[in-house]
């Protein structure tokens, strides 16, 4: 069978053991050409698509969930086939039995779901109820054995968004292995794996991992089925780029049935399908229309992905996020570029099927790619407001040149790395807590080290620093441990069977922590420096708001003064974590990136010495503040840039939105000029930039208007959102973000 | 040698080719009815900086400049300060950055040779086509502007000409029309931009306590521009 699947194809390392980067390697067509090849939609997908615009709408209508399943617990087998349009869709498969209703998942712990199910006026069944009665879940666990302290830093929002009640998500199984071997090579790859581990000592570690091996073998057994309820064989690699689309597919359908994990991201598939397309039109099977009908009712499944979240979750989440992210671009080790026409064809999606956030297109940005996309990536981008950009020419040093981006900025090689997700820490909050010697005046709460509240009319930037560094000393070390808590019990009680058996037996582990606040910090400690900040006091003798006396730099206008501070509190951060063991060895990484959290953290987070109000929004991930440049746009972008990867491995984000007319005069300049910043700005080894070209009366005019904008699309902090699916309060926000403007 | 400045935009997309940065001088001679930046009047206002000073600010952002970019001196009237303007020019050149000069061109241009001579493009405000105009909204004899046109073709210096299109005072086809004869006359024009007028510096005026000359006109609309655009294609609208 593999002779017939493999024919046509350059041999290699790929066909004796699992290994797709050789066989993409080898195979591959790299594409320098411009967008002129690309066909349109075809009236199948039109049609197709208009029935799944239907369906949205009608979501929308039932506030936001269709419907729920309450009475079947999500998994592989657990639904009957599901369609859109059966007799009219090319790529089957949905998550539930019918599209758009969601599951429950209660693995992550059942009170988030009964609360979900609530939220939307269901009830979870009795059936489900029971089943969970004598079952440990994942939040079971946790909760059994957080201290007093990780509570409490959990109460007061200094450590928030962990993943203790859901599915951490994160992990990008290697979905493209399915399509190239087949599951039964796959199993009989891991039956091989766990065999040899009886040649070592059973300890903890290996029969950990052996139990593991045993579950992702029947989880891929499991997928198997779950494809032959659809009338596929997946046992058997892919003969044809229809198959290749379609058991990549199943590969990533399994696993979120399997996992309600907060991101659920693709991988790198794009140029992987574009060996099976290239070799289909070769035979004269496909068409370049078929190559794009193909991809078109992939991303529409894409797009139809769901999980059922609270309302508190959506807070923290905002726009129900499935982070499908997908890579598109980058080079190869070789100095090839790694695009290809599907690469194309992927971004294209964004035009025949109308923008959307899903999925999270990633274009890998290197200097040295074709021009052709470069430019197309622009054009899109200031069309759709949909693509988000990372630095390929950071990242591929690092990890090769077959990674992925989980989530929003969090890379990994894909097959070969997995990560402990941790949400983030609420350094503002920790700042506050500091000069009031362990006291949260927001929650009214003592935590952490007790000392006394900092005396005197005007604050000491050297006194701070030294408070500074003993708390973030504390706040590092609980963090760690509670993560590690976390992710013991998340393997114990809710472990990723189908991702994990996409993976390498031996997995390299990250564990993600994370920094909110970074700009109002970094401002905070440069007015403390530069200017005079007079602490004010509560009746209880508590700081709870200051007088700044004077200006001071503000990160964001390219000031090392203050910019340095900004990079020398990541600094600062890592290497405190680092100083705490983390769960399984994971290596320690950190991210400066807030989702929508930006919000409700600085709801959360008391008056500071930077001038922010009390319980105002901070700036989204590692933005300077709001309306806070002086210097326009790039030296914004500049001042982010110095932020360095090397202590943020788990990203930097940084959200760029700037009206059309600011980014020149028409389309065609435009386009050349956002090809400028962006090599401009990676050029300096900055990490990762959204960008938005729109202006703020358009999203004004959507904020009273929505029903005129169904489909505005805008990227927030590392993935993007339908702009109507915000909450009121995340839409103002982003409505008084700094929109560079022409002058 | 330090000069005057307002501000400076690191992104700058409209002052001439590419993404640039864009020093803004201090102090204008003029005083035009339409000026969106009447903050840069005062010559003594803004701050000093010396001219290596805005090099290596302006060199920070090299990396975003690409093949066409560079740094462009508006204002205000970066004639205004022409030995500053000279010396900023001169060590772009040194370092291989394209220069643009923003001007109303209302100089004798042999006082400008020192500027000129390291200025790659020209982004010449002619403010309208009419002689009396000239004379009533800008204060100055129509002929200096073209003068320094003139003075610009023979050096051969690459010419953008702007114009701020104003209803009831220069949004006709003849206007329009008129202004593409002179580029038509000077072949060191290649490029002619229609800016519409905008009214959304009131708030400047209203913070200085100054009256805003233009308050009472309407801002043209885009059916407007695009009509008056047609009429100099070639000129790349």
């Amino acid at each position: 069978m593999e002779m017939n699947a493999w024919q046509g194809f350059a041999g290699g390392a790929w066909q004796q053991e699992i290994n797709v980067r050789d066989f993409i390697q080898r195979n591959y067509s790299p594409y320098e050409g411009d967008e002129s090849f690309l066909a349109q939609a075809t009236e199948r997908t039109k049609a197709l698509m208009k029935k799944v615009q239907a369906l949205f709408a009608l979501e929308r209508q039932f506030g936001g969930v269709l419907d729920i399943d309450t009475a079947t617990v999500s998994s592989l087998k657990t639904y009957s086939p599901g369609y859109i349009d059966k007799e009219h869709e090319i790529i089957v498969g949905l998550q539930t039995n019918r599209p758009l209703k969601r599951g429950v998942n209660p693995f992550g712990g059942i009170r988030m779901v009964r609360q979900a199910c609530e939220a939307y006026g269901y009830k979870l069944s009795a059936k489900v109820e029971e089943e969970f009665r004598f079952r440990t879940t994942h939040n079971d666990g946790v909760f059994r054995a957080y201290t007093d302290e990780m509570r409490q830093a959990r109460r007061c929002h200094v450590i928030t968004g962990l993943p203790d009640a859901y599915g951490r998500g994160r992990i990008i199984g290697d979905y493209r292995r399915v399509a190239l071997y087949g599951v039964d090579r796959l199993i009989a790859e891991k039956k091989k794996d766990k065999a040899k581990l009886a040649d070592g000592a059973f300890d903890t570690e290996t029969i950990r991992l052996d139990e593991e091996l045993y579950q992702q073998i029947a989880f891929l057994g499991y997928l198997k089925e779950m494809a032959e309820m659809y009338g596929y064989d997946i046992s058997r690699p892919a003969e044809n780029a229809r198959e290749a689309v379609q058991w990549t597919y199943f590969a990533y359908l399994g696993a979120i049935k399997e996992q309600n994990g907060a991101a659920m991201s693709l991988g790198r598939v794009s140029t992987f399908f574009d060996i099976y397309m290239e070799r289909d039109i070769a035979r004269g099977i496909l068409t370049e229309e078929g190559a794009q009908e193909l991809l078109d009712d992939f991303v529409i499944k894409l797009r139809m992905a769901r999980h059922l979240r609270t309302p508190e979750y959506n807070e923290l989440f905002g726009g129900d996020p499935m982070w499908i992210t997908e890579a598109v671009g980058g080079m190869g080790e070789d100095g090839r570029t790694l695009v290809t026409k599907t690469s194309f064809r992927m971004l294209h999606t964004l035009c025949t099927l109308g923008s959307s956030p899903e999925p999270n297109l990633t274009v890998l940005w290197a200097q040295a790619l074709p021009e052709g996309f470069k430019k197309y990536c622009a054009k899109v981008s200031i069309d759709t407001d949909s693509i988000q950009y990372e630095n390929d020419d950071l990242m591929r040093p690092i990890y090769g040149d077959d990674y992925a981006i989980a989530c929003c900025v969090s890379a990994m090689k894909v097959g070969k790395q997995m990560q402990f997700f941790g949400a983030r820490c609420n350094l503002a909050k920790l700042l506050l807590i500091a000069v009031n010697g362990g006291y949260d005046t927001s929650s009214d709460m003592a935590i952490g080290p007790q000392t006394e509240v900092m005396q005197g009319d005007t604050l000491s930037y050297d006194e701070v620093m030294r408070r500074m560094e003993t708390y973030m000393a504390w706040l590092s070390h609980l963090y760690v441990n509670t993560m590690n808590v976390i992710h013991y019990m998340h393997d114990k009680y809710a472990y990723e069977k189908t991702q994990m058996a996409l993976h390498d037996t031996n997995v390299g582990r990250f564990m993600a922590f994370g920094v909110a606040g970074l700009s109002v910090v970094a401002d905070s400690l440069s007015a403390i420096k530069y200017a005079k900040v007079h602490p004010v006091r509560n009746a209880r003798g508590y700081i709870s708001d200051f007088i700044t006396e004077g200006d001071f730099p503000k990160y964001g206008n390219d000031d090392d003064r203050v910019d340095l501070i900004a990079r020398d509190l990541t600094h600062r951060m890592i290497t405190e974590l680092r100083k705490t063991p983390a769960y399984r060895n994971a290596e320690h990484t950190l991210s400066v990136l807030t989702i929508t959290s930006n919000v409700t953290y600085g709801k959360n987070t008391g008056a500071t010495p930077d001038g922010r109000r009390n319980a105002e929004p901070f700036a989204p991930g590692a933005n300077p503040m709001h309306n806070r440049e002086e210097n326009g746009a790039l030296a914004s972008l500049n001042s982010v840039a110095k932020i360095r990867y090397d202590d943020c491995r788990d990203g930097i984000s940084n959200t760029f939105s700037i009206t059309p007319e600011a980014l020149g005069r028409d389309r065609g300049e435009r386009a050349d000029n956002l090809v400028n910043i962006l090599n401009g700005y990676f050029g300096q080894m900055a990490h990762h930039i959204n960008v938005n070209v729109l202006s703020r009366e358009t999203l004004m005019d959507a904020y009273e208007n929505p029903e005129k904008y169904p489909n505005l699309t805008i990227r927030v902090s590392g993935y993007a959102v339908n702009f109507n699916k915000l909450s009121r309060e995340q839409q103002r926000e982003v409505i008084s973000r700094t929109f560079h403007e022409a002058v | 040698m330090t000069g005057r400045i307002h501000s400076f935009q690191s992104m700058g997309t409209l002052d001439g080719p590419g993404v640039r940065f864009v020093a803004f001088l201090q102090g204008c001679p003029l005083r035009c009815g339409c000026c969106h930046n009447p903050d840069t009047w005062d010559a003594a206002g803004g701050s000093a900086y010396t001219a290596e000073e805005v090099i290596s600010r302006a060199e920070r952002f090299r990396a975003y400049w690409g093949r066409e970019g560079g740094v462009t001196l508006s204002g205000g009237e970066p004639l205004l300060q022409k030995a500053f303007a000279a010396e900023l020019f001169r060590l772009c050149h040194a370092k291989k950055i394209h220069t643009c000069l923003d001007t109303s061109g209302c100089f004798a241009p042999e006082s400008c040779r020192e500027v000129l001579k390291n200025t790659d493009r020209v982004l010449l405000d002619l403010k309208y086509t009419a002689a009396e105009q000239y004379q009533k909204f800008v204060g100055c004899d129509m002929e200096k502007p073209l003068r320094f046109l003139a003075y610009l073709n023979e050096n051969k210096i690459p010419v953008t000409l702007r114009q701020v299109i104003i209803p009831t005072l220069n949004d006709t086809e003849e206007n329009v029309l008129r202004l593409r004869g002179i580029a038509q006359s000077h072949g060191c024009v290649d490029k002619i931009e229609l800016l519409p007028f905008r009214k959304i510096c009131q708030t400047k005026y209203d913070m200085m306590g100054m009256a805003f000359p233009f308050a009472h006109l309407p801002e043209p609309d885009s059916e407007k521009m695009a009509a008056l655009r047609k009429c100099i294609s070639g000129y790349g609208g």
